[in-house]
């Protein structure tokens, strides 16, 4: 490396430590969540998650106050065998061993002149007790809760245990149909699915109709109606919901997948009819002319070259109703509750109504990151060249 | 404006613009512009929607009549025993908290995404940045709620699992109850916003910034301008208004920001924005009248912006 080179390096180090602090910065929490599911529910409620690579509880002072006469593995002194179920059994808790190493052996005190431990060093060293003799040793990653996640499993312990020694609650069936059990995220994915896929086939399709008339014919208040609804495009959701709850109790479609379907499909209208008619207007007007001429009439110029020619407008459309109705939660919470639970409203439930529970509900959310995060990660280019289009949306 | 960008010679029927038009004109009646005019009648009326809402008044209390929704809407928040109360309480409220809002998330998305925008431009790792940043844009709402709520845990015994409580006593400090403090919650639900909205402005300012001519830069490197003085007198004035638009757009957004407080907080402890608000009167309280006098507010809010959204569409328009 020359002098030319280190300098310049030099100079750019300012901007490589902000921009890799930033980036640290969103990347951590996302880290946290991922690293956190896939640890078991003991260590998850007692430990950081950023402490995943570090020696298991307890080994510090296992290592200070035990390992000595006990040895580094537990097992030197064979009439004492840490690791040794039956031995280590007697002492669950810090209690039991705190009382255990008060008493004298052979008339001499357990520790000999070492301080007794306090109540947490005692506590750890129990935790770590039971891990060598295998009474509790949980392993460091496991893919548990996102099992647990799936079938709606909600017992003290997992899914495949509570499966394996057949003490299942009432609604599981130990079977594949238990990805199906509501209260699951297996099911709460099929709905989103059901909910997702119509939802974005429809505004493009009424949207690629209405753009094409504003592109290409000609009408009276044209002009007036786009600008209209360029304004509409800003409404809040929230506005509309109330009367659309009122009117959908009237004609029965709360709950209902078509209840949903429509008022994505009205919503989503002005943005989709804005970014297609911009791309449209784009296209070069010799080719409709020339279209015309040869004696194409407007649906065959439509379907035949306006619809090929957008496929990546629409591509970009497609992805962003697709993120949108995916990552939606109010509008799922007003029209299907609880009866059709999907992903968002699934996971909002577990945080408000079961509290804790971090190593399910961390599961829960990274199950749903997935589809999203393959979709932006594959179709970045369109999902950018979207937005660029003018993204007002919401 | 007046432009024709049609064809003469696709002239066509009266009907047939209408008959492509026709499936979105009517889905748009029906779930856009009929619910605004029903939730303007709504807002008028009582708890049901049955009676006029001057009904609703209290004997001894103020009343505004038909407007009587509107009053609670806008002044049950407010303390009015005295002028200091009056601001205490109007800036702890849900108006308060989405002026908060709208301060610290516009200023913090659209300055963050500039510089993000600025600094990745330099780098090799460009694009890996960039996708870094903008990752929490195809996540939901609620997932980064989730995300964030882990971050501020606020632990119960000796242990914190939560990252930064768990600095902070790493540090010596003790533990804070983020999103139950008020006045602090706010801030931290802030903070999500800003996580989750900064990549949506760099993305667009950074293409605004690439698209301005390189000579212009370098000519004026050449000149002896300081990069600090090329960024402000140069860069900013070209993009000015690329930013603009970014910053309505911002305002709108977070006008309408629901779901990061709906799960982060519920809108409890002080951490209430007007969509929240709205929400709870209509699916909590049952009362649809108010409900729809909170949703009045905030279109009267937002329709500034959808004017200067509306007037750089005629812009561009013109300029097509």
């Amino acid at each position: 490396m020359n002098i030319e080179r280190l300098t310049n390096w030099f100079r750019h180090l300012p901007t490589h430590i902000v921009l890799i602090l930033l980036c640290a910065l969103w990347l951590v929490p996302t880290l946290g969540l991922l690293v956190t599911s896939l640890r078991p529910v003991q260590a998850v409620n007692v430990t950081g998650w950023w402490t995943v690579l570090s020696p298991p509880i307890g080994s510090s002072e296992y290592a200070q106050q035990c390992s000595t006469c006990h040895g580094e593995e537990g097992d030197a002194i064979p009439d004492a065998d840490l690791t040794d179920p039956e031995v280590v059994g007697d002492y669950p808790r810090s209690t039991q061993l705190l009382a255990m190493l008060e008493k004298e052996i052979d008339g001499q005190p357990h520790l000999e002149d070492n301080p007794l431990p306090d109540a947490q060093q005692a506590a750890n060293i129990a935790v770590y007790l039971k891990r060598i003799s295998g009474i509790d040793a949980p392993p460091r990653f496991t893919a548990n809760n996102y099992i647990d996640a799936l079938m709606g499993y909600r017992g003290k312990r997992t899914y495949l245990e509570d499966c394996a020694t057949g003490e299942q609650a009432l609604d599981l069936n130990c079977n594949i149909s238990d990805l199906l059990n509501p209260r699951g995220m297996g099911r709460a994915m099929l709905n989103s699915l059901l909910v997702t896929i119509p939802a974005t086939i429809l505004p493009i399709l009424f949207a690629a109709f209405a753009a094409y008339s504003f592109a290409w014919l000609d009408f009276r208040g044209r002009q007036f109606l786009f600008a209209l609804l360029v304004g509409l495009q800003v409404v809040p959701l929230q506005m509309t919901l109330i009367p659309i709850s009122r009117l959908y109790a009237q004609l029965g479609l709360n709950g209902t997948f078509w209840g949903v379907w429509l008022f994505h499909t009205g919503f989503g209208m002005p943005y989709a009819i804005y970014l297609m008619r911009n791309f449209l207007g784009s296209l070069p007007r010799d080719l409709f002319e020339s279209a015309y001429l040869d004696g194409a009439s407007h649906w065959t110029a439509f379907t035949r070259l306006a619809i090929p020619l957008a496929t990546p407008a629409i591509a970009s459309l497609a992805i962003f109703q697709f993120l949108w109705v995916w990552n939606d939660l109010l509008v799922a919470l007003v029209f299907l509750g609880g009866t059709t639970p999907v992903l968002t409203y699934q996971i909002s439930n577990m945080v408000t109504s079961l509290g804790a529970g971090w190593h399910l509900l961390t599961a829960a959310a990274f199950l749903s990151f997935l589809l999203p995060m393959i979709v932006f990660f594959a179709l970045q280019r369109f999902f950018v060249r979207g937005m660029l289009a003018g993204a007002v949306k919401g | 404006m007046a432009e024709t960008v049609v064809p003469k010679i696709m002239k066509q029927g009266k009907v047939t613009p209408w008959l492509y038009l026709a499936p979105a004109l009517i889905v748009m009646t029906i779930f856009i512009v009929y619910p605004m005019f029903n939730t303007i009648g709504l807002s008028l009326r009582d708890k049901s929607g049955t009676a006029s809402a001057a009904v609703t008044c209290s004997e001894d209390g103020p009343c505004w009549g038909i407007f009587e929704n509107y009053r609670y809407a806008l002044t049950d928040e407010i303390d009015p025993s005295s002028p200091a109360t009056i601001w205490q309480s109007f800036w702890a409220s849900s108006y308060g908290n989405n002026i908060k809002w709208i301060l610290l998330m516009v200023t913090g998305t659209v300055g963050l995404g500039l510089l993000v925008a600025l600094l990745s431009d330099r780098v090799r790792y460009e694009a890996l940045a960039k996708a870094l940043i903008f990752m929490p844009m195809a996540i939901s709402f609620v997932g980064a709620g989730v995300i964030w709520k882990f971050v501020y845990d606020y632990g119960t015994q000796q242990v914190q699992i939560g990252l930064l409580n768990s600095i902070l006593t790493g540090l010596g400090g003790k533990p804070v109850a983020w999103l139950s403090t008020p006045g602090l919650n706010t801030l931290a639900l802030i903070l999500v916003g800003v996580w989750i909205w900064t990549g949506f402005c760099m993305t667009i300012l950074s293409a605004a910034l690439k698209s301005v001519p390189s000579e212009i830069i370098e000519a004026s490197r050449v000149d002896g301008a300081s990069e600090w003085r090329i960024f402000w007198q140069i860069l900013v004035p070209i993009i000015m208004p690329t930013i603009v638009v970014v910053i309505t757009t911002m305002v709108i957004n977070v006008l309408k920001v629901f779901d990061i407080v709906y799960v982060m907080t519920g809108g409890n402890y002080g951490s209430e924005v007007i969509a929240n608000r709205m929400y709870t009167e209509m699916y909590k309280n049952f009362h649809s009248g108010r409900g729809t006098a909170v949703a009045v507010v905030l279109i009267v809010a937002i329709v500034p912006f959808m004017i200067i959204n509306i007037r750089r569409f005629r812009e561009q328009e013109a300029m097509r």
